[in-house]
């Protein structure tokens, strides 16, 4: 196998400097260091300006271009504009009770299904755990015309339940996650408990749910972010301005608010708000959840 | 024992019958079984049904038409367009990848602001999909962020209608796709890169590695299951787009996309039958992707796509 040349990948050398080598490391330090800052204005200059545009007033939206910062930066007088008109409360609201109903649901169901995966010998289950893996591949948006007509049969279109049930029926990867945990979990505890008289159900409760609380955290985080970020079930299923949840909310916004951008802008980050306080808390967590959800 | 005990001694009977069911495997997998049956096999069977029928989803009866919906989805342009436009995603997120590889390398070695850098790069794709197609419909209106940007660093003359303009339309919004999920595979790539044991380094940089052996012989091959995972979801995922072009162009300016097609012409013009049936050849397409990466590389083992 020829080598590359030493130094194939390195920008080159400036004329000026100390030594060469010390030179060339430093000058790939410098690249390495801008194309970090370049990305990271990439991403953040997107956000700001429309934090900027959030807190302007109507004329000095419209007298002013999209990279000046705003004159007065506590004025929140749009904030309130969308907070009202958008009915943001409700939006809110609705999504918090979908949340932990469906967190809630998702965390029992899941743990439950795990249990008899890993822990009981009957027929088919080899035949239950290939549908749980065949349908992790099947993209939820392409079955959504069939599941509607479902849903619609059920009765469920335009209430709550349509999202809770579809977001507890249509997961896959926090099963997963729920049998790799649990098989790391020794079976000798349940023969212990088994021996002192413990029921399988008692097993479950007392031994095995309390010592999956790292693997319910890390459902819990990855799925309660996809759920406060879906919009197509909730754009399909919950019409009724009742029950928009904030995806819909903001979604509402686009029509009557078309020309307005300094409302809309606030109401878009009335919902990116949440989602910051929570990264900066939980980023850890957040970063394991989702290493654990896509490749276990 | 005789039916006269049983009634004697009811309580007793139902708690051993409760204590039967509570043994039983069924009990534990029948919630998550029930659900995934009727929200996804179920759904899967009556999309296949639909497919061969002329139906408005309201009508009680279907009008069987045999393949004509198929012969639709791969004749008229306006079906089969889709699929091109799901090209623009698909090579955009082979820029995607790089990107993420290329910081995922990066910070995996000491770097001053480690942290903070890692949290900007990946918050994009924790953003809402609908405040994320907001935010860039203000970047890319006229005279929006971007074009003041572009006037600012004296690029003026070259501001464009990005989302008007049918010709640079789809990048634009491939461009917002890449903004938004790079982040996910800098993270999973991080991630598998900080599973390779430290050593391998140290071993290599006394053998005289410079950082480009290093990655070309240490990195690439210890995390290439991910890579090809990530190559996967590429795929499916560029087939999948709705939200980006639903929420920003509604699929005007030649940017609908398969899935803002499907949805349009299932529930805005009630054509379920074609829908589903582009459903199928998109669920066709996903699997049989999803076979060939298994048959070319056998010994990954890919439990989640």
């Amino acid at each position: 196998m020829t080598r590359p040349p030493r130094h194939a990948v390195r920008p080159p050398a400036p004329p000026h400097g100390a030594g060469r080598v010390r030179a060339l490391a430093a000058t790939a330090s410098t690249a390495k260091y801008l194309s970090l800052v370049l990305a990271s204005l990439v991403v953040l200059i997107p956000l700001v300006v429309v934090l900027f545009a959030s807190l302007k007033t109507h004329s000095e939206y419209n007298s002013t271009g999209p990279l000046t910062p705003p004159e007065n930066w506590f004025n929140f007088h749009n904030f309130a504009t969308a907070w009202t008109a958008g009915d943001m409360l409700r939006g809110f609201g609705n999504t918090t009770v979908i949340l932990v109903i469906s967190l809630t649901g998702t965390v029992f169901i899941g743990t439950l299904a795990a249990y008899a995966i890993s822990r009981f010998v009957f027929p088919f289950k080899r035949v239950i755990l290939g549908l749980f893996l065949v349908a992790a591949l099947v993209p939820g948006v392409t079955t959504q015309v069939a599941t509607y007509q479902i849903v619609k049969s059920m009765g469920l279109v335009n209430t709550s339940w349509s999202a809770i049930v579809l977001f507890m029926g249509t997961d896959i990867v926090s099963i997963y996650i729920f049998i790799q945990f649990m098989q790391s979990i020794p079976q000798s505890l349940d023969q212990a408990a088994m021996i002192d008289g413990a029921g399988r159900f008692t097993i479950y409760r007392k031994v095995i749910l309390p010592l999956m609380k790292p693997a319910i955290a890390t459902v819990v985080i990855i799925k309660g972010i996809a759920i406060y970020n879906e919009f197509y079930i909730p754009f399909l299923y919950l019409r009724s301005p009742d029950l928009s949840v904030i995806s819909t909310a903001l979604f509402r916004f686009k029509g009557p608010y078309g020309a307005q951008w300094e409302t809309i802008a606030a109401c878009t980050m009335i919902v990116i708000v949440p989602t910051v306080v929570i990264f900066l808390l939980l980023q850890r967590f957040i970063y394991n959840g989702i290493t654990a959800g896509a490749t276990k | 024992m005789t039916s006269q005990s049983t009634a004697v001694r009811p309580a007793v009977e139902a708690g051993r019958a409760r204590r039967k069911i509570l043994h039983s495997p069924w009990f534990y997998v029948a919630p998550a079984l029930i659900l995934l049956i009727t929200f996804t096999y179920v759904p899967v069977g009556n999309m296949i049904w639909y497919s061969f029928h002329k139906w408005d989803g309201l009508d009680v009866t279907m009008d069987p038409v045999g393949l004509d919906n198929y012969v639709r989805v791969f004749t008229d342009e306006q079906y089969w367009r889709v699929f091109l436009i799901s090209l623009y995603y698909f090579v955009a997120s082979f820029a995607q990848i790089a990107i993420a590889l290329y910081f995922a390398v990066v910070l995996s070695f000491s770097v001053r602001f480690k942290n903070l850098f890692k949290g900007i790069l990946f918050f994009p794709y924790l953003l809402n999909g609908v405040a994320v197609g907001f935010v860039f419909l203000y970047l890319f209106q006229p005279d929006g962020t971007l074009d003041s940007l572009l006037s600012a660093v004296g690029l003026g003359e070259h501001t464009k209608l990005w989302l008007g303009d049918p010709d640079i339309a789809n990048i634009s919004l491939a461009g917002t796709s890449v903004w938004r999920f790079t982040g996910l595979n800098f993270v999973l790539f991080l991630g598998a890169i900080q599973s390779i044991p430290g050593e391998i380094y140290e071993a290599a940089e006394i053998d005289g590695a410079n950082r480009w052996h290093q990655f070309r012989h240490i990195i690439v091959p210890g995390i290439r299951r991910i890579i090809s995972l990530s190559f996967i979801l590429a795929i499916s995922g560029s087939l999948s787009v709705f939200e980006i072009p639903f929420i920003m162009t509604g699929g005007a300016n030649g940017t609908r996309t398969f899935v803002v097609q499907a949805y349009q012409t299932a529930f805005q013009f009630r054509q379920i039958g074609l829908a589903s049936a582009m459903a199928v050849v998109l669920l066709l397409i996903v699997l049989l992707i999803t076979w060939i990466q298994r048959r070319v590389l056998p010994d990954e083992e890919v439990t989640l796509s």
